[in-house]
């Protein structure tokens, strides 16, 4: 494996932690610099998988094309959810087969492409992080870095460095959580009674915290833990890796700074 | 009873589902039982993945000759005194059953376990023309008991308890002393046993469905664990086989080397309890046999699936393992789907099968979590299958006028980069004033599927990219 440092890296934030928990591209932009990598963020919106998986292939193919172009510069695209890396990598090249231009275009983007724990394990053969946290996690497989990526052992890896932290496997860790893009608002009874699932086989684990690698699953499982009431804390896997587990969990109000009352 | 399509109806059958306690108690049974039987049983072969790739090899070879297999099966089931008859849709088949039964003047008909039988509505074609069809299968058997469909393709009865088969028992068997015992399984099998007995010995003609048409030697293959399928094809005077077309193999070696990964990725089993191979009708020095063997071979809309997208799902060998990993299948069970395939499987051959105008929500029902895939024995991708109907639904306009709507308006954001950012940033400081006092809302305007039983979290301030920017700026 050739030295990976100083390699410039583009940060695909993903549209989720764009909008809703920008700390998560902050603790990803910090794990790839320790690593040694330039970080770079190119003007972005969303992969286009709502399109592709809403079947308009049309509005995909458009963002595809725009995504490739803004990170055609960059060594590596890296993001920290392995759900939009599943669509750089794996569905881009579809969405453009049988198409000369193109297809080279997003086979290349495809191959520089990566869900960020897994490109830190395997491509910057990090091995360990300087991070801590006292308590117990317990994971949450997500399906696309799952099966479309096999994302499994890496974040394990990492996590298993995290000064303070024990990690404790839930049930099921690797069944959905029910979340899966629009169809939790198309189907939000079936959505529901998924996650409920989850979330009660997160709480029985007994672990304080549930750690997974894709904001949407993270948002549906805080979601529903939060509503019922229940103490455990949700948080995305690169926040713990980067040590920035002192930040409010999903769905937890923002830290008391006197003036917000 | 096939005709009865309620998957456009899928919402509000997934509704009452969530709320039949007997349902989810006995839905529990598939999501703990047959994944842990099934990992167990293929962890332990250590050529099981290279045996399912070789189960893809064998039914897309097949498929792509199909033609070929087709007259060779025909020949070699001629030869064996047997007979083979074609229907192009499922009309054809039910009246080709019909003019064999009348022929030799059927009162009641035995039936195995046979999703094509549900597919064409045999037993209600039958029942309409006199003829009394009995399932001897005994999950077919309950739910013919109670007028249904089955909730499961290789677990039919799935859906129900013990309780309520006792009821139907106590209900449907009069005559037997209504005090009996009827608490343990033990029990209820003896009787649904006695009872069957009786029916396999007075039926005129059996029909069997059929896990494999084998081109080279004109047999049929049924895979039962009963033995209830060896009853009905031997007994009666004539073993009519309903199959569909992608059910021929090439070899017997083919059909040997698939049914390696078929029960195990069933139920777990190594092989089935029965597997039974039949060649024509009963020669001169057979001890047994039915004195006609017929073979329908139905087409119903396949052919047409063999030189499109949706070709790979004509690989399925009906297995169910799909199901048994799907999520949404373990929420809602079988019924929910409306007809007679369930599942990730039934999410893409139902709309072949039924129409996409009817069948829309079945391939949209799925979280696309990829779990059905990966355990698919012959290794169909279904959740790109379901993705194809959801363009062809879109291209169609088929799909619902708000998601099409809230597609284009976030498409024209997301499309325009610097606008994207604009909005959202604008967005995101909207929300986070109006919640960072609680972290979460609990109730956010066209977003009531989402806050009527779960948080959504407050941003936490300015995007990422804005902050971003400035900070390189700042640097």
């Amino acid at each position: 494996m050739p030295d990976q440092r100083g390699k410039r890296v583009g940060l695909f934030v993903t549209c989720l932690v764009d909008l809703i928990r920008p700390s998560v591209g902050f603790a990803a932009a910090k794990l790839l610099e320790d690593a040694g990598c330039i970080v770079e963020v190119p003007r972005q919106s969303c992969c286009g998988q709502p399109a592709f998986n809403s079947g308009d292939r049309a509005t995909a193919r458009a963002l595809a094309e725009q995504v490739i172009v803004a990170f055609e510069s960059c060594d590596y695209v890296v993001a920290p959810s392995g759900s939009c890396a599943g669509q750089l990598k794996v569905h881009y090249p579809e969405l453009f087969a049988g198409d000369p231009n193109w297809l080279p275009r997003a086979a290349a983007f495809a191959a520089k492409s990566f869900e960020l724990v897994s490109f830190l394990v395997d491509v910057l053969r990090v091995s360990r992080v300087d991070a801590q946290l006292e308590g117990t996690v317990t994971y949450h497989d997500s399906c696309s870095g799952l099966r479309e990526l096999d994302v499994r052992v890496q974040p394990r890896r990492l996590l298993g460095t995290v000064r303070g932290l024990t990690l404790k496997e839930m049930n099921d860790a690797e069944v959905c959580c029910g979340f899966g893009g629009t169809f939790c608002v198309k189907y939000p009874e079936v959505s529901t009674a998924i996650v409920a699932k989850k979330a009660a086989n997160a709480v029985a684990s007994g672990a304080d915290i549930l750690v997974a690698g894709d904001l949407g699953c993270l948002m549906n499982m805080a979601g529903k833990l939060t509503r019922d009431g229940e103490k455990i804390e949700v948080r995305h896997v690169a926040e713990v890796l980067a040590g920035m587990s002192d930040l409010p969990p999903i769905g937890a109000p923002e830290r008391d700074r006197g003036g917000d009352q | 009873m096939s005709d009865l399509v309620t998957s456009p109806q899928f919402k509000a059958n997934a509704r009452s589902a969530l709320a039949d306690v007997d349902l989810q108690n006995a839905l529990k049974h598939v999501e703990v039982n047959f994944i842990a039987k099934r990992r167990e049983v293929a962890d332990r072969l250590p050529e099981f993945e290279r045996l399912r790739d070789s189960a893809r090899d064998i039914k897309d070879h097949t498929l792509a000759h199909l033609d070929l297999y087709l007259e060779e099966y025909e020949r070699r089931v001629v030869e064996s005194g047997g007979k083979v008859h074609y229907a192009v849709t499922a009309q054809d088949a039910r009246t080709i059953v019909l003019d064999i039964c009348r022929a030799l003047g059927a009162r009641t008909v035995t039936k195995g376990k046979s999703m094509i039988g549900e597919e064409i509505g045999i037993n209600a074609f039958l029942e309409a023309h006199g003829i009394t069809p009995v399932e001897t299968d005994l999950g077919e058997y309950l739910i013919q008991l109670r007028h249904e469909l089955p909730s499961h393709i290789i677990a039919p009865a799935v859906h129900l308890t013990k309780e309520q088969i006792a009821a139907d028992f106590r209900r449907a068997h009069v005559g037997l002393p209504p005090g009996r015992d009827l608490t343990a399984p033990t029990a209820l099998l003896a009787e649904a046993r006695a009872v069957l007995r009786e029916k396999f010995l007075a039926a005129d003609v059996g029909i069997t469905g059929a896990n494999f048409l084998v081109a080279a030697t004109g047999s049929s293959i049924i895979v039962t664990n009963e033995g209830n399928g060896d009853l009905t094809q031997t007994l009666p005077k004539a073993h009519i086989v309903l199959a569909s077309i992608e059910k021929l193999v090439p070899t017997l070696e083919d059909a040997a080397q698939i049914l390696r990964v078929l029960a195990r990725s069933a139920t777990g089993q190594e092989m089935s309890v029965y597997t039974t191979v039949s060649t024509g009708p009963r020669r001169a020095a057979d001890p047994d046999g039915p004195g006609e063997y017929h073979v329908v071979i139905i087409d119903n809309g396949r052919s047409a699936m063999l030189g499109g997208e949706f070709r790979d799902m004509l690989r399925c060998i009906r297995c169910g393992a799909c199901m048994n990993h799907c999520p949404v299948y373990h929420a809602v069970g079988g019924h929910a789907y409306g007809w007679v395939y369930p599942g990730p499987m039934g999410a893409v051959l139902t709309p072949s099968l039924v129409g996409l105008d009817k069948a829309g929500h079945l391939p949209n029902a799925s979280t696309f979590c990829g779990r059905c895939e990966e355990i698919c024995p012959v290794r169909i991708p279904l959740p790109r299958l379901m993705r194809h109907w959801r363009e062809r639904e879109f291209e169609r306009h088929l799909s619902p006028a708000t998601l099409r709507s809230g597609l284009r308006l976030w498409a024209f954001f997301a499309r325009r980069p610097s606008l994207y950012g604009f909005a959202t940033a604008a967005l995101a400081r909207l929300l986070r004033l109006a919640g960072r006092r609680h972290g979460r809302f609990r109730w956010l305007p066209f977003a009531g599927g989402w806050t009527r039983t779960r948080d959504f979290p407050v941003p936490q301030g300015r995007t990422f990219q804005a902050q971003w920017r400035a900070r390189s700026r700042a640097r």
